[in-house]
């Protein structure tokens, strides 16, 4: 079932687009955004909502970077793997990243706190690596600035 | 005198964005009132189009002969896409402009929206940009309340709805049919044309797409005139620009600087020449799809013109700086992991090839380059030319690669040769 809080929150995109379905992607983010993830249960209920399968909100799902189809931890740090990042040496803070937190890049750590994933250019490239944990961008990363923020998330 | 620069100079500069208040006293909307009050629609779109402002996300398309490809009998609603997708690595420009100053987005939508008799517009924004998402929330709120959107702008008669779309990332988004699509709340593959979206774009509905920079430009064109705005540029191509550095320089960033600078000014003055202990090789001008120029283009002006005649394209501006600390097959190999991550997999050349091409550099990387290998790299990127393919992603993956091929072959083949990267 859809809290409903998350029906409300969906309900009010849909004035925005003029079919049900165009809302599918608010739709899971919205979701996404209480729970962490989207469920196959989630994926009924707000298939149910916009008259859309399952498959196809899955179809959806799975073509978005940002959308999690799996349970991810309490943060999730995105890395930039992209070219500004590589050249100003993204390998080596994800390298101390991974080996800090024990996850490989994709993985969450057994406590629940982090997840850990790999994401194309932030768009910030002129305080390269950067990385975003949650709703906030890092800039200009040092294995030492990663403990330091790391440390903030609890 | 110093350089006239309309997009950012009235931005703040502690980094918050300019709230309504800030932007009017900086002589926002006021191309807004004059335009619904004493112009008609084709009287902006003839300002733009002789104002000669070309698309800012990268292709260069006059913007005002855009606003005309939507036929006068078309159907309503109509419907107009920002273009805030910003994905290109090595692309910084838009976030700073949506961070910025978000109304001025907002009223050269609306200007935009007035002239092309649009009903229903989106700022289609890349998910990861949360901040620029709340502060352009907080403008669109401010600009509805002050009734420069919505029913009957000021009293003009003429209405647009404004929404903000928020997308869940990917890089195909950018690409205009790849990002009505995404709008639509569908995977976002892009669409065999034609028809063209002016025609039938948003469920199928006649859709103009533009680029944030490209719709931040039209107060200002509005405001002062279309021989004002070719003025400010060094060349051909008129206005200004948002170029950015990044890489192993010692001053990355982003500038609003004349159309038309030489790469070199960019390089040295803006950039600061190459940080200390390494030299410079090559650079992408304009993000991860364009050509790679080397030190005997340094004198090219940096507009769409002469780039394109220097073998590259200007791209988005904003250009990622090679240095001889760093491998180029590597960097390469980067790109190609990008696009190959990216590709929708909707044309076989894209998502064949490009996955072909990311194994074949990673194995020169590790030290399992084979001597032919140069011939396939080759021989795909000729393969990913626009007609084999739907959109331009493989085509873009084609730029670093073929350049990289001609400038940095002795690197490649010593990949191969000595079994090792060199730079490892």
């Amino acid at each position: 079932m859809l809290a409903r809080e998350e029906r409300t929150e969906i309900e009010a995109e849909f004035p925005h687009y003029p079919t049900r379905k165009a809302v599918c992607i608010d739709a899971m983010k919205i979701v996404q955004k209480h729970r962490g993830w989207v469920s196959d249960e989630a994926l009924r209920d707000i298939g149910e909502l916009l008259g859309m399968s399952e498959t196809d909100l899955d179809g959806v799902a799975t073509f978005y970077n940002l959308i999690f189809r799996r349970p991810v931890g309490r943060h999730v740090i995105y890395l930039c793997d992209s070219v500004s990042c590589w050249i100003m040496g993204a390998d080596l803070q994800c390298r101390h990243a991974s080996e800090r937190l024990g996850v490989q890049p994709g993985e969450t750590t057994a406590d629940g706190r982090f997840t850990l994933l790999p994401i194309v250019c932030l768009g910030a490239c002129d305080h390269a690596p950067v990385m975003m944990i949650d709703d906030d961008t890092h800039f200009d990363l040092t294995p030492e600035k990663i403990d330091q923020i790391l440390e903030r998330y609890k | 005198m110093p350089t006239e620069r309309p997009l950012t100079g009235n931005m703040r500069t502690d980094g918050e964005a300019l709230d309504l208040d800030a932007y009017e006293r900086a002589g926002g909307y006021r191309a807004l009132r004059k335009a619904l009050q004493s112009m008609t629609p084709e009287a902006v779109t003839d300002e733009v189009k002789s104002s000669n402002l070309r698309g800012r996300g990268g292709a260069g398309f006059p913007t005002g002969l855009k606003w005309t490809f939507v036929p006068p009998n078309a159907p309503h609603p109509r419907y107009l896409v920002a273009n805030a997708d910003e994905m290109e690595p090595g692309t910084f420009k838009d976030r700073l402009l949506l961070e910025g100053d978000p109304h001025q987005l907002i009223e050269g939508m609306a200007l935009a929206g007035y002239a092309t008799n649009t009903d229903v517009a989106y700022i289609f924004l890349r998910g990861e940009y949360k901040l620029a998402a709340r502060r352009i929330e907080k403008a669109l709120a401010e600009a509805y309340r002050a009734g420069y959107l919505g029913k009957n702008i000021l009293s003009s008669g003429y209405s647009l709805e404004l929404y903000l779309h928020l997308s869940a990332g990917r890089y195909m988004c950018g690409e205009e049919t790849g990002l009505l699509n995404a709008l639509e709340g569908k995977r976002a593959n892009p669409r065999a044309k034609p028809p063209f979206p002016p025609v039938s774009g948003l469920f199928g509905k006649p859709t103009t797409v533009n680029n944030v920079e490209t719709l931040c430009n039209v107060s200002h064109i509005v405001n002062n005139g279309a021989a004002w705005f070719r003025n400010l540029s060094r060349s051909k191509d008129s206005g200004t620009k948002l170029y950015g550095a990044s890489g192993k320089v010692k001053r990355p960033g982003i500038w609003e600087l004349p159309m038309g600078v030489t790469v070199r000014e960019l390089l040295e003055e803006h950039a600061g020449g190459m940080r200390d202990g390494v030299r410079f090789r090559g650079l992408l001008p304009g993000g991860a799809s364009t050509d790679f120029l080397v030190e005997q283009h340094l004198d090219v002006a940096m507009d769409f013109t002469e780039v394109q005649k220097a073998g590259s394209r200007m791209g988005t501006g904003t250009m990622i700086v090679l240095d001889d600390q760093t491998c180029p097959v590597g960097m390469v190999w980067n790109l190609e992991h990008f696009f190959a991550q990216e590709s929708c997999g909707w044309c076989t050349p894209c998502w064949s090839g490009l996955g072909w091409v990311e194994r074949i550099l990673k194995a020169m990387e590790e030290g399992r380059g084979q001597p032919g290998d140069l011939d396939k790299l080759a021989f795909q990127t000729r393969f990913w030319t626009p007609g084999h393919t739907f959109c331009a992603l493989a085509p873009g993956a084609a730029e670093p690669l073929q350049s990289a091929l001609k400038y940095f072959r002795a690197d490649f083949e010593r990949h191969i040769n000595e079994k090792r990267c060199p730079w490892r």
